[in-house]
C-alpha cells in the first residue's frame, strides 16, 4: 500500500514539473518574448549540461582518472565531426568505451 | 511504414541505452522483491530513468510520502528546463500534446529539441511517435529486466555510455549547425563549475539557475548576434 502510494507521489510530482511550463504558457496567452529566447538558446546549454551530467561520477583523482570516459567522449566528437552519422557515432564510442574498461583501464 | 521505419532509425540510440537501462532496472527490482506489476506500474507511470533507480532505494529504505516528493523534485527538476524551452515548438501539437508532455524524458527531449525532422514527415506525428517510441523501449526493457534476470550472454559492462554518447554527438550537431557557442558553452563550463562547488549529489539546480541567469545577462548580445547574421 504505502509503495503504491510511493509510487503515485513519484509520478505525480515527475508529471507536475513536465507540465508546469505549459500551463503557465498554455498558448491562449502570448508566449512572452524572454520565454521564446530561452527556448530558442537553452538547448544547446542543455545538452551541454546532460554531458557533464553523465559524467557526474567520474573520478579524477583515483585510476584511472576519468581516462576512458574522456578518450571515448572525444573519439564519439571526432567520429561525428568526421562521418556526421549518429549512429555510427554512438556505437563506435560505446564499443571503444566497453573495450577501454574491460580490457585496457582494469 | 515508412514514417516508422524513420522514426525506428532516428530513436535506434533511444532503443539501445533505454533496453539496457531499463533491463537494470527491473532487475534491481526484482532483486528487491518488487516484480513485475511494480515494475510496469513505474516504468509506465513515472517514466523517469534516474528517478525509478532512486525510487528502488526509495520504497526499500521505506521513505516517507514527503521525503520521496523532495527527492522527485531535486532529481526531475531538470524536466521544467525542457517544457520551458519546448512551450512555443508544442503550442500547435494537437490531441497528442498532453502525453507528448508527460514523455518528454532526457533522452526523447534530445531527439526532439532541435527541430531537426526527417523529410516529407509532419513535424508533430514524429515528435509524437518519437516520444511513443521511446516509452515502448523503456517499458520493454524493464519488462525483460525483471523477468530474464541476470542471464546476459556476454559482459554489458560500460553499455551504459550509449547515453553519454548519445547527448555527445547531438552537443556536437548543434555546435557544427550554429555560429554562436555561447548557449553551448556557458551550459559546459557552469555545470563542471557547479559539479565541482556543490558536489555530485546537488549540482544541477544551481547549474540550472546559473545557465539561465548567465544566457539572460547576455541576451542583448545575443539577439544582437541573429539580427546582424
Amino acid at each position: 500500500m504505502h509503495s503504491g502510494l510511493l509510487i503515485l507521489t513519484m509520478a505525480v510530482v515527475t508529471a507536475l514539473l513536465r507540465f508546469l511550463p505549459f500551463l503557465i504558457w498554455n498558448g491562449k496567452r502570448k508566449t512572452p518574448a524572454y520565454i521564446l529566447f530561452l527556448g530558442k538558446y537553452l538547448p544547446y546549454s542543455i545538452m551541454g549540461m546532460l554531458v557533464v551530467y553523465c559524467l557526474k561520477g567520474v573520478q579524477l583523482t583515483s585510476y584511472p582518472h576519468g581516462l576512458p570516459e574522456f578518450i571515448a567522449v572525444a573519439a564519439v566528437a571526432l567520429l561525428h565531426i568526421w562521418k556526421k552519422n549518429t549512429l555510427l557515432s554512438i556505437i563506435g564510442g560505446t564499443a571503444l568505451y566497453m573495450f577501454l574498461i574491460q580490457v585496457v583501464f582494469i | 511504414m515508412q514514417l516508422i521505419k524513420k522514426v525506428l532509425k532516428r530513436t535506434f540510440p533511444v532503443m539501445t541505452g533505454y533496453l539496457i537501462l531499463g533491463i537494470g532496472f527491473g532487475i534491481l527490482m526484482e532483486d528487491s522483491g518488487y516484480g513485475l506489476p511494480w515494475v510496469l506500474a513505474m516504468s509506465i507511470f513515472i517514466y523517469a530513468g534516474s528517478m525509478q533507480y532512486l525510487g528502488v532505494s526509495l520504497l526499500t529504505g521505506g521513505a516517507s510520502i514527503i521525503q520521496t516528493a523532495i527527492a522527485t523534485l531535486m532529481v526531475n527538476a531538470r524536466h521544467l528546463f525542457y517544457g520551458i524551452s519546448m512551450v512555443d515548438k508544442y503550442a500547435e501539437a494537437g490531441k497528442g500534446k498532453p502525453y507528448m508532455i508527460f514523455a518528454l524524458t532526457d533522452e526523447t527531449y534530445s531527439l526532439v529539441c532541435t527541430g531537426d525532422v526527417p523529410e516529407g514527415v509532419e513535424p508533430h506525428k514524429y515528435n509524437l511517435l518519437v516520444s511513443l517510441f521511446d516509452h515502448c523501449y523503456w517499458v520493454l526493457g524493464s519488462a525483460i529486466g525483471c523477468i530474464l534476470g541476470a542471464v546476459l550472454p556476454f559482459d554489458t559492462t560500460g553499455i551504459d555510455f550509449s547515453m553519454t554518447a548519445l547527448f555527445v554527438t547531438v552537443f556536437v550537431q548543434q555546435w557544427m549547425d550554429n555560429k554562436q557557442h555561447f548557449p553551448a558553452i556557458c551550459g559546459v563550463v557552469v555545470t563542471a563549475l557547479c559539479l565541482v562547488i556543490f558536489g555530485s549529489e546537488n549540482f544541477l539546480i544551481p547549474s540550472m539557475i546559473v545557465i539561465t541567469l548567465t544566457l539572460s545577462v547576455g541576451r542583448k548580445f545575443l539577439e544582437k548576434e541573429v539580427a546582424d547574421a
